[in-house]
């Protein structure tokens, strides 16, 4: 069966190339067949060798397959092969079936657009090229699904592209990362050139060999690899293209802006791992923009008005959570965390769609309102997925991963104070925008009417997230709760383990009940302010500070004012000064005195033959004068 | 035998040269012009046959007959050039033909 692995990527691929070439002219439900049915059966793939995998016993499983030499330049020979790890099958699960998932929720959620054989195709080519770079067995391979997504992600939120703004998001979105990607590139340039090979297995094992802890060159890499994590992830400081991303169909937010791309950061950082723990500088640089973003983004939450603009500040804030546990060294909770996230974040992406088409495209919040009687069906898996990102203890999975990246980033060996504090006040302000959230589009007064109830195809997928995102806590449970690890186990052989201190060990206890607390808390604030006394949101209104702050927020702290300013603006001021072309000024100079001594020379053409016979005199005089001169 | 030395004969050359051509350069009778090369290159011929006797070589007469045969050839060129200009201009005035001017 390990031999159908190239078949995983590949099917979607067939797909997008289906749809592209044909898709105009085929019928909506054979579109919908090709579109969701390549990715079903790359899920059901994937399900098959997982269960492989798993019942391969204790010896660490590794599946590889060169499926052909891409190119061989100078002994540089990368192929495209593949290669499943643990750390790949958790990937690939979760791109296949929660991207299986909203596909087949896009059948329903897209059944009126015109362009629905174009959307499967680039949704299909997304999923692709996302498997792609998870399974790449080399940096190159890698690059090449990491620019493919961005270009998936491009051509998705520009999806409506005949509304101006989606346009200019698409290409926010393109521009933003590209800086990352450069840094990337750079970085896999600098790979090659002190390894002589991209091949990740080969680098994972010479990199310790090579460089000593905290050497400059595996700095400065690892410092290039988080600059395209933090680009494609939405961290501090390319987030700014994440909330505007929303711009999309919602079913893409959620595959896309949720879910799988924007954790594709977090999936390099910890694929390169082995590199980053040779440069301290770079992971307490992770851990630290983890930690600000998480933080940023959480207070961004706080203010925005429009239901998706929440779940965009929200994921950059849960990413954020993941870059906090990576940096501290806990790469399996991290890697938990993005499990788990993917489940919650998916399910309050769609179950937003789902409320969106109901109310025909309507995202403010403000004018929803009591819909939790008249859709009673995403009210209670929204009201999941948000409990799960609010961490709301013990029955959810998003307490269980949260807490462990607080315990990490706590008593791990790198962790420290700081970096716990600013996790818990990210907990508590993610309790309280989320139910922030909840309470103003679910209570109080209904305030518009719900045109287009879902359908069953809209529902199921949303049940089946919030099954997840209930029960996928418990394969990972705590050490003095249950301790059950399935899921670190199941990383170990790849991802070395976090040792906590010992110190702190038997007081992990205090910091889950608090972290518990916290979150109650946040809940019970929210509940205070946005339902039982919203009169005190009102009082708090009257103050300028307030409004002043609420302004600096919903502008997601002003770092597109503050892009536009020192960037955009003084480019193009420059391109306006150069629109002539500067550079072109000397070449046309240069054609200018040509035709000047052109000009003056010909008035000596005057036709009369005494003047060119004393031309050719005075010529001689002076070729003799010089031959003669010593 | 009383010899002329070589000096005298290379200023003689000198001086028929600078004749004919301050006068190629003055003139604008086309006919004059011709005459004026023919001195110029008569010039030339006697420098030739004054290195030649001074350095007892025959070559400098060789040169001559080359430089006269030349000569011939040329002004047979020349004497048609000059009726096509005075066919098509009716005059021999070198400046009338400056329509191919720059």
């Amino acid at each position: 069966m390990e031999n159908l692995l190239w078949l995983v990527p590949a099917l979607p691929f067939a797909g997008a190339l289906i749809l592209i070439i044909t898709g105009t002219r085929l019928s909506r439900p054979l579109v919908s067949l090709i579109g969701v049915g390549s990715v079903g059966v790359s899920a059901l793939l994937t399900l098959i060798l997982g269960s492989q995998f798993l019942s391969a016993g204790p010896t660490e499983p590794v599946y590889q397959q060169v499926v052909w030499q891409w190119f061989s330049v100078e002994g540089f020979n990368p192929g495209i092969a593949f290669h499943l790890d643990a750390l790949s099958m958790v990937f690939i699960f979760v791109i296949t079936f929660v991207g299986f998932l909203i596909h087949l929720y896009s059948t329903a959620y897209m059944a009126d657009d015109d362009g629905f054989a174009r959307f499967f195709a680039y949704l299909n080519l997304f999923v692709g090229s996302m498997l792609v770079l998870v399974l790449a067995d080399n940096l190159v391979l890698l690059y090449l699904g990491w620019e493919g997504v961005g270009l998936c992600s491009y051509l998705l939120i520009g999806f409506w592209y005949k509304e101006p703004a989606n346009g200019y998001a698409a290409r926010k979105a393109f521009i933003i990362t590209r800086v990352g990607d450069t840094a990337l590139a750079i970085g896999l340039f600098m790979l090659f050139q002190l390894f002589g090979t991209l091949h990740i297995q080969t680098i994972a094992t010479e990199a310790p060999q090579t460089w000593a802890v905290g050497s400059q060159a595996a700095t400065i890499i690892a410092f290039l690899l988080l600059g395209g994590a933090v680009g494609k992830s939405g961290q501090l400081p390319l987030q700014t293209w994440l909330p505007d991303a929303m711009a999309g169909p919602t079913p893409v937010s959620a595959l896309i802006h949720a879910a799988t791309m924007v954790t594709a950061g977090v999936y390099l950082i910890t694929r390169m791992h082995v590199i980053f723990e040779l440069a301290p500088t770079a992971m307490l640089t992770v851990a630290i923009i983890g930690a600000v973003t998480l933080l940023i983004a959480g207070c961004a939450a706080l203010a925005q008005s429009d239901l998706k603009r929440v779940l965009a500040y929200s994921t950059i804030s849960q990413i954020g959570y993941m870059f906090l546990a990576l940096g501290v060294g806990a790469w399996s909770a991290g890697i938990f965390h993005f499990m788990i996230h993917a489940f919650f974040k998916a399910l309050l992406f769609l179950s937003a769609g789902a409320i969106i088409i109901s109310l025909h495209h309507e995202q403010n919040m403000f004018r929803m309102g009591g819909l939790r009687k008249l859709l009673p069906a995403v009210f209670w898996t929204f009201l999941i997925g948000s409990a799960s990102l609010a961490a709301l203890p013990l029955i959810t999975a998003g307490f269980y991963s949260k807490d462990q990246i607080l315990w990490y980033a706590m008593a791990g060996e790198r962790g420290n104070t700081w970096l716990y504090l600013a996790g818990l006040l990210g907990a508590f302000i993610t309790a309280i925008y989320t139910f922030r959230m909840v309470f103003i589009t679910f209570y109080g007064a209904p305030k518009s009417h719900v045109t287009h109830p879902p359908g069953p195809i809209i529902t199921v997928p949303l049940i089946i997230l919030a099954v997840l995102s209930l029960l996928g806590g418990f394969i990972e449970l705590p050490h003095n709760f249950g301790h059950v690890v399935l899921f670190s186990d199941f990383l170990t052989p790849l991802l070395p383990a976090i040792h906590a201190n010992d110190a702190l060990g038997t007081s992990e206890w205090i910091f889950q009940l608090v972290a518990a607390i916290i979150s109650l808390s946040g809940v019970y604030l929210a509940y205070v302010f946005y339902l039982q006394k919203p009169a005190l949101q009102a009082n708090m209104e009257q103050s300028s500070l307030f409004r002043a702050v609420h302004r600096f927020w919903y502008s997601g702290w002003g770092f597109d004012k503050l892009y536009d300013t020192l960037f955009v603006r003084p480019y193009v001021f420059l391109a306006r000064i150069n629109k002539n072309d500067i550079i072109d000024k000397i070449y046309a100079a240069l054609a200018a005195i040509a035709q000047v001594l052109n000009r003056s020379l010909a008035q000596t053409q005057s036709g009369i033959l005494r003047w060119y016979m004393m031309g050719v005199v005075v010529g001689a005089l002076l070729i003799i004068t010089l031959s003669l001169l010593p | 035998m009383n010899t002329i030395p070589m000096e005298h004969g290379l200023l003689l050359a000198g001086i028929l040269f600078i004749i004919g051509l301050v006068s190629v350069l003055i003139r604008r009778n086309i006919i004059f012009m011709l005459i004026s090369v023919e001195i110029m290159l008569n010039a030339a011929g006697l420098a030739f046959i004054v290195a030649g006797a001074r350095w007892v070589q025959p070559e400098g007469q060789v040169m001559f007959i080359f430089i006269i045969t030349m000569a011939a050839a040329e002004v047979s060129v020349g004497l048609a050039l000059i009726l096509q200009l005075y066919h098509n201009l009716k005059t021999l005035d070198s400046d009338a033909a400056n329509v191919m001017n720059g």
